[in-house]
């Protein structure tokens, strides 16, 4: 367990030593200059731009780092060659994953949780009321960035860090899309594109099942029934994906 | 017990597409390593050394073959505990300072953190880096990255250090000093097998040594005993008094011949003539002053072996 916790430590140190946080002051710079740019508007016009606005930009941060920094936790590892000496230690291949999952899931919690107090701020200071509904919308968004890290993460074991972002960004892009994926099955004529179609909306992970948060900006809360089982479902295909990267990874050479 | 056992290890890379040719990258290794031993691990650039030290950690599986390390099968994660690694030309996480560094792997070797908080100063000492220890290591010159690397190889106080190549790259200063480390580490029991390309390091400190070339074991033992069972490369004959026609006699069978006054010193290829100029010598009345057959040296067999039998 030590192992782990200290591989996990050290993931969040390099992290944070790579000026991944700088990310928030973009994200301070925008939510700001948002909130003068639509001092103009009416109170309920603004209150709704500047929710949108902050849960997409948590949103669109929050998977860059997840896609970006995870790709780059074990690809980075062996293409260095610190896996050498990690490796020699008493870790075993499970626990080195796992830790660096967890560092990274730390640091996405961090960032997660500032961008979302400077949101609320920003809400605050320009006078518009706080909907509960943009705290489910956050705790979703939080799910979606566990589950594309763990994605980032599967594919960077067993591909180069190019491949293995690409894989990710295309993955990503097809989950926000599988409800079209159905759609287009039920309508096609050919059976094979019906069959394959469909393999796709039942394989892919379905990210739209995490996005609320159009409803949310306009402070519609979601029943805690569904709350409950997107989030569970989210966490479900990251720990399968986990573990399908740890049984790749135990079989590497290296 | 052996501190390691390599038994008839084979390594093979199988080709990805039906027009390459397979790879065998390790054939047949088998060695031991005695504990408190310092094993000399000599070979070419490609021989296979880092391949059988892959294995020997776990990084890399073998094809066919048996590995034991203190006991217990390569696979087994938990002796890890027990062994230090410093592998070649080492990468290590640029961001973490010196003492950050040690602590890191000391704690991932399972340590508690008061002990390390004890070990990271004496060994940033033993390795000449107590002034580095809040420099990151992306300021690190080479030679001091090597030293490091061997502080965390020694941080948990391994019973067997394994390293790749730990002289590559040091000046003659820095290679003096890794040579002292090593004797000094037996010294204290501890056994260390060691991967080079350079016969000097293997001759001034191992007790043992195992010669690779392409995969292939060529020569393993005592470095007295390979020395001694490769045949005589020379013969230094010194004599006095000989002159005219014995002279040269003599200079027909040798192949280099100095003379200063009197005394002449001569060097014959082996001893197949040895004792013909011997007789040559006492018939044109000489006197002998001293016979010395030259061995051959590691190096020697070194350069011979690789060269020849592969």
């Amino acid at each position: 367990m030590q192992s782990l916790v200290v591989v996990a430590g050290n993931t969040f140190k390099e992290t944070i030593r790579d000026k991944i946080l700088y990310n928030l002051v973009f994200f301070a710079l925008l939510l700001i200059g948002a909130s003068v740019l639509l001092g103009t508007l009416t109170i309920g016009e603004q209150s709704r731009i500047i929710n949108d606005l902050g849960l997409a930009a948590i949103n669109l941060v929050a998977v860059i780092i997840a896609i970006f920094v995870g790709i780059g936790l074990v690809t980075k590892e062996i293409e260095r060659r610190t896996i050498y000496t990690i490796l020699a230690r008493p870790i075993t291949r499970v626990r080195f994953i796992l830790g660096k999952y967890l560092g990274l899931g730390f640091i996405v919690v961090v960032n997660i949780a500032i961008m979302f107090a400077m949101f609320l701020a920003t809400i605050w200071l320009s006078g518009n009321v706080i909907y509960s509904s943009l705290f489910q919308a956050v705790e979703l968004i939080l799910v979606e960035t566990l589950l594309v890290m763990a994605i980032a993460m599967f594919f960077s074991t067993f591909s180069s860090s190019t491949l293995s972002a690409t894989m990710t960004l295309g993955l990503y892009v097809i989950g926000h899309l599988t409800g079209d994926l159905k759609g287009i099955a039920e309508k096609s004529q050919s059976q094979l594109t019906e069959t394959v179609l469909t393999a796709l909306y039942y394989v892919c992970p379905n990210l739209e099942l995490l996005n609320i948060k159009g409803q949310a900006a306009s402070g519609i809360l979601v029943e805690m029934g569904y709350q409950a089982t997107a989030t569970a479902y989210g966490l479900a295909y990251a720990g399968l994906l986990l573990t399908g990267a740890c049984l790749i990874f135990q079989r590497r050479d290296f | 017990m052996d501190a390691i056992v390599v038994d008839r290890l084979t390594k093979t890379y199988k080709p990805v597409w039906p027009w390459q040719k397979e790879t065998t990258v390790l054939s047949d290794v088998s060695l031991s390593v005695g504990q408190g031993e310092i094993f000399g691990f000599l070979g070419p650039n490609g021989a296979g050394k880092t391949t059988t030290m892959k294995i020997l950690l776990g990084l890399l599986r073998a094809t066919s073959g048996r590995v034991e390390l203190l006991g217990a099968p390569a696979d087994d994660v938990a002796v890890h505990a027990r062994i230090g690694y410093l592998p070649e030309s080492p990468y290590f996480y640029d961001y973490l300072t010196a003492d950050e560094f040690l602590c890191f792997y000391g704690r991932l070797a399972g340590l508690p953190r008061e002990t390390v908080r004890q070990r990271v100063p004496q060994l940033l000492e033993r390795v000449s880096l107590t002034e580095a220890r809040d420099r990151q290591l992306r300021k690190f010159s080479k030679g001091m990255l090597q030293r490091i690397g061997l502080a965390q190889a020694l941080i948990h106080d391994p019973e067997l250090i394994i390293l790749d190549e730990p002289m590559s790259g040091l000046d003659p200063i820095g290679r003096k000093e890794v040579r002292d480390l090593i004797l000094s580490l037996r010294d204290q029991g501890k056994t260390v097998f060691f991967s080079t390309h350079i016969v000097s390091d293997v001759e001034m400190i191992c007790d043992r040594v195992g010669i690779l070339a392409k995969g292939k074991m060529l020569a393993l033992g005592r470095i007295e005993d390979l020395v001694n069972e490769h045949e005589a490369q020379s013969v230094e004959v010194v004599c006095d008094g000989v002159v005219g026609d014995g002279l040269v006699a003599i200079k027909c069978k040798a192949i280099r011949i100095l003379q200063r006054g009197e005394r002449c010193l001569m060097i014959l290829p082996g001893q197949d003539h040895l004792e013909e100029v011997l007789a040559i010598l006492r018939h044109a009345g000489g006197k002998l002053v001293s016979v010395i057959p030259h061995k051959g040296s590691l190096e020697e067999i070194f350069l011979e072996q690789t060269n020849r039998k592969v």
